[in-house]
């Protein structure tokens, strides 16, 4: 009858719905100094195997070394448009060379095991991998703070890493957990990290641009002393939403640096077959703009450092580096339909980041190609045991389908597929 | 009784006029397949394969036919849909462009205006969102703001709704939103039959379609008729398709919520619950005659989509329904859609957000009065 029809519809509603996770901040973020110690250090490993691989690299005193100045060369100079270019010298101490070269082994592995997981079927969906850019991410953070903020599109896991977020985060957030950076929810394209002032994680190519460009608007707004670095790729490079921000970004003076990751390849397009000029930090026209080896980590400190100090006093400002990823566009792109191996392969023997560094940390004998090799095996382990404890951890509780679409709900009533049979009161 | 008369007619051909007359009579709508005296000899083919070839033969009839999109040409497509039409075609009918979805939506409807037919691909319809003003304002509404002197022959085609865990930026059906604008043709093929028949009807059609297709479809086999293969054999747009008769329930569903839905009725026959499937084929023209006939029938809507369910398609169902059969009703519409929820990536939590066919299942069977109290189960 219609009365029972309506009296069992009313038993259906399910209590209201409490927000009452919250984000695990006891995996807090550090320096970028103190990054490769800190994270032998965080609660992410048991404190036994943490005590040993601390120590490892504490033995040696060259690894906090910060006071001797070795100065380098970029690879290449770099090229200006509309602006005189820096000095292609760079100080660096010990320290920073073996903080490059651990981080961005850890980076690499992260990527390269992300690889198996995804041909396992543990990640789903869209997987995009960032070995071989590893530079980019690496020399940015060593020339800004977490107060700057950073935006990128879909390419995220090593900028996620980079900003303070740990392997387990991520790795859990990949495998749709509840450990995840965004509790599972978001996936491979959507890591976050406000308190790091990092910004995602975005599926929609170019969107990110006008995004970026909002965070520079409102770090003017609040007159604060940072900058927002707003990434893109080559394939992003051609969205007019880019040039529709961009001049808003240049009438008003924003601090934003628009960096262009060009791998070269839009998906499987290669970049000439895609842009009438990609001369990427020429596109800016009347927004000076900076060509930079992205492969090399100091030309990438040195470019962020000179473009944020450009940012603050003179607006916007373009940062073309020149990358290359190793993985196809995603890992449902082989990769090698529309390039050669032997063009990857060819990149990875002449300018991969880690060899460059490794190369100059042998040079300047700061560390043994022995002690180089543990430190990667160490990375290697601790992704291993990241993935374990990811792997450990619960998929959402089903009330979590409906945390969340608000900040504010007031108490609105949402349904799931059936909505008679799944309410929930949005808090 | 139908059921027995359909497969005879599958074994023996449609060829004496009596016969066909008889149909007609059974029938008051006209069916969605052409009455055409050939054998129903079936061959498998995928989606993907229907799609294809459905291209193929249109471009090869209509040199003003072309293709553009990102992934089209040298990679054969990034669901490999226009695999082989460069090689055969040329760069100038398959037309690779840069990742910038407004601009080359705005040339296709350019290049239509001038009398081109494009077929403008998008690699999903999540990125449509950024040519979303020339689809509607440029496209849908010209024919009449230029009092039928520039209509728009262009169809916008590529995967839409949820794939398998690609979150929620590229998980949602477009359905509804395409649906409620005049001037657009909405279509939403399910089986290759489909795909190859509506694909053509889309492209010889003078306005713009916009054509959703779907991603976990691509690669389903379907039989499909020697008719079907036919290079002129075509589906009329704006008519649905009875693919299960029934007489208990209604059940109307679009793209991949047809599969559930057929599945449903299985599950529901066993229960003595006889269903009848619609797959509704175009959303705009959306087929009101045939879903109205039927509920007439059957007294009991249930609507099925992966789209959000306020202002759905599901809903627009039910108003009709309701304007034009509402004392047939015997129990309220039933609308089983995707959660109101952006969409989460975790696997659990995605299948939540998801029709499943339990979801359809419980709903055809609240419909039917036949739920089991929900003391029962607590």
């Amino acid at each position: 009858t219609l009365l029972s029809f309506v009296l069992s519809a009313a038993l259906l509603q399910h209590p209201p719905l409490h927000q009452t996770y919250r984000f695990d901040l006891s995996i807090g973020h550090k320096t970028a100094d103190d990054m490769a110690l800190a994270r032998r250090s965080s609660n992410l490993l048991k404190p036994l195997s943490t005590a040993s691989s601390s120590s490892f690299l504490n033995r040696r005193p060259f690894s906090t070394d910060d006071s001797t100045t070795i100065t380098v060369e970029t690879s290449v100079p770099f090229t200006g448009h509309n602006c005189e270019p820096p000095s292609r010298s760079i100080d660096t101490t010990p320290k920073e060379l073996m903080t490059f070269f651990t981080d961005m082994a850890l980076m690499r592995r992260m990527e390269i095991a992300a690889d198996s997981l995804y041909k396992s079927k543990l990640i789903r969906g869209f997987c995009h991998l960032y070995d071989g850019q590893e530079a980019v991410s690496i020399g940015m953070e060593a020339a800004i703070t977490k107060k700057d903020c950073i935006i990128t599109a879909y390419r995220d896991h090593c900028i996620f890493l980079g900003r303070g977020g740990t392997l387990l985060e991520s790795f859990s957030e990949l495998m749709g957990r509840q450990a995840g950076c965004s509790r599972g929810k978001g996936g491979s394209m959507h890591f976050y990290k406000k308190d790091a002032c990092f910004f995602g994680g975005h599926g929609i190519v170019g969107a990110q641009v006008p995004l970026g460009c909002g965070l520079a608007f409102a770090q003017k707004y609040r007159k604060e002393d940072h900058v927002t670095f707003t990434m893109y790729g080559d394939g992003a490079a051609n969205q007019g939403q880019l040039f529709e921000a961009l001049n808003m970004a240049a009438l008003w003076d924003l601090p934003a640096i628009l960096v262009c990751e060009n791998n070269h390849y839009g998906m499987g397009t290669a970049e000439w077959r895609a842009a009438k000029s990609p001369a990427y930090y020429k596109r800016g026209d009347y927004v000076p703009g900076l060509k930079v080896d992205g492969m090399d980590a100091f030309a990438v400190k040195q470019a962020c450092k000179f473009a944020k100090e450009h940012a603050l006093k003179n607006g916007p400002i373009i940062l073309e580096m020149d990358t290359y990823r190793y993985h196809g566009h995603s890992m449902s792109d082989p990769g090698s339909t529309y390039r050669t191996r032997d063009e990857i392969s060819g990149v990875r023997q002449e300018r991969d980041p880690i060899e460059r560094i490794r190369k100059l940390i042998l040079a300047h004998d700061i560390a043994t190609e022995k002690e180089l090799k543990d430190i990667e095996k160490l990375a290697r382990k601790e992704v291993d045991e990241a993935i374990a404890k990811a792997k450990e951890s619960p998929m959402p509780d089903d009330p979590e389908l409906f945390t969340n679409v608000y900040r504010k709900g007031f108490g609105v009533e949402s349904f799931g597929t059936d909505r008679k049979e799944v309410r929930a009161t949005l808090p | 009784m139908w059921g027995i008369m359909k497969h005879k007619l599958g074994a023996r051909g449609l060829s004496t006029p009596v016969f066909g007359d008889y149909m007609q009579r059974l029938r008051p709508i006209a069916s969605a397949i052409r009455f055409r005296p050939y054998s129903s000899a079936t061959k498998q083919m995928t989606v993907r394969d229907a799609l294809n070839s459905a291209l193929d033969e249109e471009m090869a009839a209509d040199s003003d036919v072309f293709i553009m999109g990102e992934e089209v040409g040298e990679y054969q497509g990034a669901y490999k849909i226009s695999k082989g039409l460069l090689d055969k075609y040329g760069p100038d009918r398959v037309v690779d462009t840069p990742i910038t979805e407004a601009g080359f939506t705005g040339i296709g409807v350019g290049a239509a205006y001038h009398g081109l037919k494009p077929v403008i691909e998008f690699m999903t319809f999540n990125f449509a969102m950024q040519a979303i003003d020339h689809i509607i304002n440029s496209a849908a509404k010209t024919n009449y703001m230029s009092a039928g002197k520039i209509n728009v022959p262009i169809v916008f085609r590529g995967p839409n709704g949820p794939a398998a865990g690609v979150g929620a930026q590229h998980s949602q059906c477009y359905g509804a939103w395409y649906g409620s604008v005049p001037g657009l043709k909405v279509l939403v093929p399910y089986s290759s039959e489909d795909a190859r028949g509506l694909l053509k009807a889309a492209i010889r059609d003078p306005d713009p379609v916009v054509f959703l297709e779907n991603e976990l479809l691509y690669g389903e086999s379907f039989p499909v008729s020697a008719e079907a293969l036919d290079s002129s054999f075509s589906l009329p747009i704006g008519k649905a398709k009875i693919e299960r008769e029934g007489k208990d329930v209604t059940i109307t569903a679009f793209s991949k919520m047809v599969g559930y839905a057929l599945k449903a009725a299985e599950i529901l026959e066993k229960d003595g619950i006889n269903a009848e499937v619609i797959n509704l084929r175009s959303i705009r023209p959306l087929d009101r005659a045939t879903i109205n006939a039927s509920v007439r029938k059957t007294n009991r809507l249930v609507t099925v989509e992966e789209g959000f369910s306020q202002h759905g398609v599901g809903a627009e169902v039910c108003a009709t329904v309701v304007e034009d059969s509402f004392g047939y009703l015997d129990a309220p519409v039933e609308r089983i859609a995707g959660a109101d929820v952006p969409t989460p990536y975790a696997a659990n939590l995605e299948r939540l957000a998801f029709p499943q066919i339990e979801d359809v299942v419980r709903a055809a069977k609240r419909a039917c009065f036949r739920s089991v109290p929900m003391a029962a189960n607590a």
